[in-house]
């Protein structure tokens, strides 16, 4: 059923966006924009403990401050059956305000209403709260003791989440017994964070006819109005979700957050309109963080580098709720995809979740549901065993690659692989870089003592989640789904259940119909966002988009043309089986000159249908049949300033393969911006809590965003392997360059300091690391 | 982020300015460029109940050179030294590299050179060069205008000669002479943070090739920015040699102590101290034509 | 207190707090919401204007008493009508928006730059635009973007 589309109608065009003309003119619709009569303004009150009890809370100050209304804590939401909130992953809860006590530092406390937002600040800092502080947990090695438990709550009186696994233990451990060169390494995939510029926020009202209006920074609007309906028992029909503009997502707003339900219920208790937003610090430390997993990598291979078996066995801190949005059956997400680009004979996967005092999340910045976690650390230790073997990290690569023969490929992880050219997209990666050129300045500069270093990733993730076989968010299978409609004067609209925060949907997703139905782009409307008028999707994250909507949206257009058919062939006045869709047209088979366009056809769809049903839509829900298997190579060129331990990245090359590519320009800017960020990562990012369990990277002066000056050139290039069972061959990318990244980095970096026997850094790999690992060498060298 | 509520005052002399701070007293601040001032509001870690706004005094703002001295007015930004005619005279190269890395380019153009001296954060970077420059500042008390040195001026972290009551008026740098060139060399995490460690280093030469003087100042080294003494008077009157850089370098590591941050380690920081210096030199010198 | 602000050469006359910002007093008191507030800190630069014709300001750092009196650029006023400013035009040709937050920040700390130096190199523009933080774009096509705006602005304009 699927197609490559080679054609050029409007599917392969560089297209410029039809969305941007009114963000260029500062006419954007974000959820800080909105304004309404008699809005009030909501705050939060945070505690600076990470883990104490509330003994006492104190509102008559606060309530004393000119235009403050109203406050309400923990015990006001528990009384209302509201205290608890299901998390994503749906196994546990997590508190709204804080109830009895606090788990972990800038947890929300209590929630103040007021006339502006001056009041509204001035009277969340009057609020008194009396705590007595508890012992502070504050890594997963510690939880794992259980010497304090931080969930009480719970039914099972453990810190200890779950114990997932996948693949073959006895054989992997057997076969890595009995492999003549092995490798292990512990690899600490740090807590990062999404940081979207726009901060999370709604605004919540309950209008005329009782029905709440939600507008929210939502990347998944419908799965919040039926999370909502069953947290607060509003009927579904009465909650509106708007996701509006968004300045950016990336993960983070994918979770529902306490302060969306303070906000609602702010506004039904008050009876006026609640605007929530987020500060920065907020949203640093207390939404959806990202990663925090220590993998304990081992790989076992022959003599000549062939790898025999692959463990991995990983401690991952959720914080102090398990809120890590992963689909149902899937704890650590899609952590299986760790067997990467080779073909492992056995594998075993395992991961063991723990509470710790600190914010809840887990699953977010572009990471696919922790494929960037697996990919980091294949990536990674591939590099390490080809240190071990004194052999060459492409050669490495190549001799173990899935072959272009074995697709679809069974992964001892369980994974069916839909299609790649691994070897095809190494090649033009090291031809464009010039590998052999590089590998020869890197050995003139190691006799004189330089460190430069090279770095490869040869990645496959996987995306588009899911096969409702295999995934559901809260029950609620993740197909995806398109409506779209024809106008008489043939323009139209097309609406989805994903939501883009800056994708570009309204552009990608007109060119899908524009190419499969011959129409115009440029008339073709996209509207996302708003749950009374969008079918039921899933929503935008994990790069699955493409995968599943953008398959709707081809198969919509796909019903469309066969009702088109039928009035087509009224209309050129033959049966239905003598007319063919040929080069954008309806024809007459073999009579080229008698055509009709499906622009006549739209018109004739109002006025001259004869006795075909009237109108031109269609909708339709899609269930993909698989994931789908974007790969890539990238390449990491770097110096390094012994002295002061600076990495500079003199180049870097990323050649991807997303299968067909709807509008090359999209697709290049977000290779651009998700390389951004795994550079980030790799170099400067971090949320770090000391000993005590004190957030140290609170805002944007310590969690480090790189700027225009420290951002490397990209140089980009692709290969082409279309998904076979995708409808146009798509296969989603906005994540692969987040997922493929910073093991091409790192790797570059210890390429580099490999001469002085540096093995693993850590990220982020900071001046300071790379500098002390240099020195502790040197020492050793003594 | 919201500040805290307070009374608005827009000055239209500096003699208003100041009766409005003798008014006052500690309840009161001066807003300048607020670029420091303002987030520190916003987290309430200050909260005046008086700002004395000193934006629309005219005679502030002014970079003039006056009788062998560059006098910064209260309200000179940091882009007019950035972006003066002069600028690219070798003789001011430490201000050229100073005022490239303050701050960001935006914040540059409303921030201050004397405002940051009066802030005087550990790892700013106008101290370190001030220190280097032997500059001075000048503060209006109540009895009337005095010329600090900027060795007296920085007192601790947050902590200037400025006291309750008195505002700064005038950084004063002395203008080199024409064999005189200077670096400021600035690890930082990224742009616009505050140094991870600094140097500030300015030179001046005889006509036999020997340095004449020597102003050598870290920052991020301490409670303050720091000269370097040792490191000054190792250098003045000697030829320039490598092992003379590397001995003002070991000196500038030596003096250096910073504290332990999410910028660095102290041993890291202490390192770059030294590196700094060393390169700092090699550039002050290499702008003189001397390569070694 | 009474304020007196003309933005975008419209006189806008209110009654603010001291404390209000001018990020807020434009966004709110002003009804123009495409000036953006993103951080805490001054360091993202979502909320530049431009001040008296040629100075970037982030708007979340200064008070709105402060312009009392003065005029603010924010990217309202660029286009001229229907037609917009170069810088815009660059920024929609070479896809240099994709969530569109940091945009007017952009654009306005870009207008501030080319005012300042007309013919900037690549260097210079990824300088001059380090105040500003994007997540989206990795700034590269924000540097071409800015390089095509000023070929066009140096450009005699033709009839």
């Amino acid at each position: 059923m699927s197609t490559q589309a080679t054609d050029r109608h409007a599917v392969g065009v560089a297209m410029k966006r039809k969305e941007d003309p009114r963000f260029i003119q500062g006419k954007g619709h974000y959820v800080d924009d909105l304004t309404f009569p008699g809005m009030l303004y909501m705050a939060l009150v945070r505690s600076p403990y990470p883990h104490a009890e509330i003994k006492n809370i104190d509102i008559a100050d606060a309530m004393k401050v000119p235009g403050v209304k109203a406050v309400i804590t923990g015990k006001d939401l528990d009384a209302a059956g509201l205290g608890w909130l299901p998390t994503f992953h749906g196994f546990d809860k997590q508190m709204v305000l804080a109830i009895g006590k606090v788990l972990y530092q800038y947890q929300e406390v209590a929630a103040v209403f007021a006339e502006s937002r001056e009041a509204a600040a001035d009277g969340a800092e009057t609020v008194q709260v009396d705590y007595a502080p508890l012992p502070v947990v504050a890594d997963p090695f510690t939880s794992k003791t259980d010497k304090v438990l931080l969930r009480p709550d719970r039914e099972q009186k453990t810190n200890h989440i779950f114990h997932w696994e996948v693949g073959d233990k006895d054989a992997t451990a057997r076969a890595l017994a009995s492999s003549p060169r092995r490798i292990k390494e512990r690899l600490w995939f740090q807590r990062c964070h999404p940081a979207p510029l726009e901060p999370c926020g709604c605004v919540a009202y309950f209008d005329t006819m009782g029905r709440l209006q939600f507008h929210v920074t939502s990347q998944a609007p419908h799965v919040y109005r039926t999370a909502l309906a069953l947290v607060t028992g509003i009927p579904e029909d009465k909650i509106h979700v708007i996701s509006p503009d968004l300045g950016g997502g990336f993960g983070n707003k994918v979770p529902v957050y306490p302060g969306y339900v303070c906000a609602i219920v702010g506004a039904l208790k008050i009876g006026r309109p609640v605007k929530w937003i987020e500060t920065r610090t907020e949203n640093l430390t207390s939404t959806g963080f990202a990663r925090d997993y220590h993998m304990d990598v081992e790989i076992g291979a022959t003599e000549d580098g062939r790898v025999t078996a692959l463990h991995v066995a990983t401690t991952a801190d959720h914080g102090a709720f398990d809120a890590a949005a992963d689909p149902s059956k899937y704890p650590a997400g899609i952590f299986g995809i760790v067997t990467g680009s080779y073909a492992f004979p056995v594998a075993h996967a395992e991961v063991d979740a723990y509470f710790t005092n600190k914010a809840p999340g887990g699953i977010a910045y572009r990471c696919s549901f922790r494929v960037t976690e697996a990919s980091y650390a294949i990536e990674r230790g591939m590099d390490i065993l080809a240190d071990e073997l004194g052999m060459d990290a492409a050669e490495l690569r190549s001799k173990n690659f899935v072959k272009k023969e074995q697709f679809p490929y069974p992964s001892a992880l369980g994974f069916t692989y839909d299609s790649g050219d691994y070897q095809k997209t190494l090649n033009l990666a090291l031809e464009k870089i010039g590998y052999k050129q590089l590998l020869e300045e890197q050995a003139e500069k190691r006799a004189r003592g330089e460190l430069m270093g090279i770095g490869i990733s040869t990645f496959t993730e996987v995306v588009g989640a899911g096969p409702s076989k295999h995934f559901d968010i809260l029950g609620i299978k993740m197909f995806d789904s398109a409506e779209i409609r024809i106008h008489p004067t043939g323009a139209g609209i097309v609406r989805t259940g994903t939501k883009s925060q800056g994708q570009g949907h309204e552009t990608t997703w007109a060119q899908i119909v524009a190419e499969e139905l011959g129409l115009d782009p440029q008339t073709i409307m996209v509207e996302e966002g708003d749950t009374d008028t969008a079918p039921y999707g899933l929503g935008t994250y994990a790069s699955r988009s493409t995968p599943t909507a953008g398959a709707a949206i081809a198969m919509a257009a796909r019903r469309i043309r066969e009702k088109a058919r039928k009035i087509a062939a009224h209309l050129l006045e033959v049966g239905e089986a003598d007319v063919e869709w040929k080069d954008y047209k309806f024809q007459v088979k073999g009579v080229p000159s008698k055509t009709v366009t499906m622009k006549d056809v739209a018109f004739a769809a109002y006025t001259n249908m004869a006795q075909n049903e009237p109108g031109l839509e269609a909708t339709f829900y899609y269930d993909p049949p698989n994931m789908t298997y974007p790969n890539g190579t990238y390449v990491a060129v770097v110096d390094v300033d012994r002295e002061t331990g600076e990495v500079k990245v003199r180049r870097f090359l990323a050649v991807d393969d997303c299968g067909t590519i709807i509008n090359p320009l999209v697709v290049e800017g977000q290779i651009h911006g998700g390389l951004t960020e795994g550079f980030a990562i790799a170099f400067m990012q971090e949320i770090q809590y000391d000993a005590e369990g004190n957030n140290l990277n609170t805002n944007f002066t310590d969690y480090l965003l790189p700027t225009s000056l420290e951002t490397p050139h990209w140089e980009t290039d692709k290969t082409v392997t279309p998904s076979p069972h995708h409808p146009i061959g798509a296969k989603g990318v906005g994540e692969s360059p987040n997922v493929g990244s910073p093991a091409a980095f790192v790797n570059a970096v210890i390429d580099a300091l490999s001469p002085l026997g540096v093995r693993h850094i850590d990220m982020p790999i900071t001046r300071d690391k790379v500098w002390r690992a240099i020195q502790e060498a040197e020492q050793r060298k003594k | 982020m919201i500040p805290a509520a307070f009374d608005y005052i827009r000055a239209h002399s500096a003699d208003e300015a100041f009766a409005q701070l003798q008014k006052h007293g500690a309840d009161a601040r001066v807003l300048a460029g607020g670029q420091s001032l303002i987030p520190a509001m916003r987290f309430r870690l200050a909260r005046p109940s008086v700002l004395v706004d000193v934006n629309g005094i005219g005679d502030f703002d002014y970079i003039r050179e006056n009788n062998g001295t560059l006098c910064i007015g209260a309200t000179a930004r940091d882009v007019a030294v950035e972006r003066a005619s002069w600028i690219g005279d070798r003789r001011w190269s430490l201000l050229h590299d100073v005022s490239r890395v303050v701050a960001d380019p935006v914040v540059r153009q409303t921030g201050t050179v004397v405002g940051s001296l009066c802030h005087n954060d550990p790892a700013g970077d106008w101290t370190a060069a001030a220190l280097a420059s032997r500059a001075s500042v000048v503060v209006r008390g109540k009895s009337g205008p005095r010329t600090v040195a900027i060795d007296e001026f920085l007192v601790d972290s947050f902590t200037t000669a400025v006291s309750e009551g008195e505002i700064a008026l005038e950084a004063r740098f002395p203008v080199p002479d024409d064999r005189s060139a200077g670096s400021y060399q600035k690890i930082e995490r990224k742009v616009g943070d505050f140094a991870t460690a600094a140097a500030a280093v300015q030179l001046s030469l005889n006509a036999d090739g020997t340095i004449r003087t020597a102003g050598v100042a870290l920052s991020a080294a301490g409670p303050c920015a720091v000269r370097v003494e040792e490191a000054e008077r190792l250098l003045v009157g000697q030829k320039p040699t490598a092992d003379l850089i590397r001995a003002a370098a070991a000196a500038a590591a030596k003096k250096s102590e910073p504290q332990a941050d999410l910028r660095g380690s102290v041993p890291y920081k202490k390192n770059l101290a030294g590196v700094l210096v060393a390169r700092g030199l090699r550039q002050a010198l290499g702008r003189l034509g001397v390569t070694l | 207190m009474k304020v007196t602000v003309t933005v975008n050469g419209t006189v806008y006359e209110r009654d603010v707090q001291p404390r209000t910002l001018l990020a807020y007093f434009l966004r709110e008191d002003c009804g123009l919401t495409g000036t953006h507030v993103g951080c805490d800190t001054s360091s993202c630069g979502c909320c530049v204007v431009v001040l008296d014709g040629n100075r970037a300001v982030k708007s979340c750092n200064m008070f709105a008493v402060q312009a009392d009196g003065h005029q603010i650029l924010t990217v309202e006023g660029l286009a001229n009508g229907a037609t917009l400013h170069p810088l815009q035009q660059g920024f929609w040709d070479q896809h240099g928006l994709q969530c569109g937050f940091c945009t007017p920040g952009m654009l306005l700390t870009s207008y501030a730059l080319l005012k300042d130096n007309p013919n900037p190199s690549e260097a210079d523009i990824r300088e001059g635009l380090s105040g500003n933080l994007c997540r989206c774009t990795g700034y590269q096509n924000i540097v071409k973007a800015v390089q095509q705006a000023a070929g066009q602005m140096r450009e005699p304009v033709s009839a």
